[in-house]
């Protein structure tokens, strides 16, 4: 009789994949509101519990599961791979424009290219200085551990353009991936120290981060009200990142190691 | 209609992302180049033409911010299945990279935040956070002026 009760509710979550994980996360959202009042008193905001609550969830997930998709990875919880997907996820994304103040996105306009511009070239800097101190001397490793740091995303594009080795591979997207973790972690930590908040700065921060997942959870976690501004940036920068950085980006490595 | 408002959003995506993907294509670049920006403007575009029109009604506001108000928690889902374990497994290199770049560009944030004058703050961006943290009644905050 027991073991019909556990199975039922397994072959439930199984088969609502999509309505379990709305369930979940909504638990998860309230147990972190809870939280975040009454443990906190309210300095800390109850996303970015949830936040960070998601992510060891996810480290747990993926020890128990050995996969790649954290929670997502265990069959009861697959819904959460739906819900948190690239495809929902851009499509929330898309919608808070609704939102936003055109007159002040507009006129951070010329910020925003400014940070996308350095968004790309330091973390590509930092990224091959890693590399080359750690005894990577070919053009084409240094580049694509380079492009990691930019965003998990333009490392492997970039290192598949260039012709990188699989090793180098894995290291420049566990870069990349590293990166979007501690900027979601990070971000409501600095963001007083840094200015973050009111739309000028969340729009130079976009397009500064980049990675639309750590800019997406790092504004969530600090100021709901910034994500617009933030992510209108963050995403013209993966697509930037991997127009240069099997080009320029990989050319100006070669001319200067040889 | 709410589903008019949904319809719009996702019309407003599936166009960027395609010019995206096509922009991407000819840049000969294997990425999609700024198609939920794009994606971003048109849904702006369209509220601008809308209200101007005086057809904005509340029903395809709430289709919309419905789903600016289940952001967050698709937020959290998005993190709930994060490859937290590659990211903590990733030894030095990893680690010494993905910190460096990130206090570079923290403080490459608190330099440009501090270029120009800093805004007041307006009260469409307020009303836009209260509805992205899924605190107002969305339905009720229609009536709410833009001024924009």
């Amino acid at each position: 009789m027991e073991h019909a009760i556990w199975h039922g509710l397994e072959h439930v979550f199984v088969e609502q994949s999509l309505v379990a994980a709305f369930a979940v996360v909504g638990a998860l959202i309230l147990v972190s509101n809870f939280a975040a009042k009454h443990l906190t008193n309210g300095r800390v905001h109850g996303s970015a519990i949830a936040i960070v609550l998601g992510l060891v969830l996810a480290y747990v997930g993926g020890l128990y599961t050995g996969g790649k998709k954290g929670l997502a990875d265990i069959p009861v919880l697959a819904g959460i791979g739906l819900m948190g997907g690239a495809m929902l996820r851009d499509f929330a994304i898309v919608a808070t424009a609704f939102e936003v103040d055109v007159i002040e996105a507009r006129r951070a306009g010329l910020l925003g290219v400014l940070a996308l511009a350095l968004g790309t070239i330091l973390p590509f800097i930092v990224g091959t200085l890693t590399a080359v101190a750690f005894g990577y001397h070919d053009a084409v490793s240094i580049t694509t551990i380079g492009a990691g740091a930019i965003t998990y995303i333009v490392g492997p594009v970039t290192g598949a353009a260039i012709g990188a080795d699989s090793t180098v591979m894995a290291l420049s997207i566990a870069t990349g991936v590293t990166k979007a973790v501690m900027v979601m972690v990070g971000t409501p930590l600095v963001a007083r120290l840094i200015g973050l908040d009111n739309p000028r700065s969340a729009m130079a921060y976009g397009g500064l981060m980049g990675t639309v997942s750590g800019v997406a959870g790092g504004l969530a976690a600090t100021d709901p009200k910034l994500v617009p501004y933030g992510a209108l940036t963050a995403t013209f920068h993966t697509g930037i990142g991997c127009l240069v950085g099997p080009s320029i980006l990989f050319l100006a490595v070669r001319a200067l190691v040889g | 209609m709410i589903v008019l408002g949904v319809a719009l959003l996702a019309a407003c995506t599936l166009i960027g992302v395609y010019l995206g993907d096509l922009l991407g294509l000819l840049l000969g670049v294997k990425a999609n180049v700024g198609g939920v920006g794009i994606a971003m403007i048109l849904l702006i575009a369209a509220r601008l033409w809308l209200s101007r029109r005086g057809s904005l009604t509340k029903g395809i506001q709430f289709g919309v911010e419905f789903w600016a108000g289940m952001y967050i928690p698709i937020v959290v889902a998005m993190a709930a299945q994060q490859n937290v374990v590659a990211a903590m497994s990733g030894g030095p290199i990893v680690l010494i990279a993905a910190t460096g770049s990130l206090a570079l560009c923290f403080g490459a944030v608190a330099l440009l935040s501090r270029i120009g004058r800093r805004d007041p703050g307006s009260a469409t961006v307020e009303h836009g956070g209260s509805v992205i943290d899924g605190g107002t009644d969305p339905v009720a905050s229609g009536s709410v002026a833009r001024k924009d």
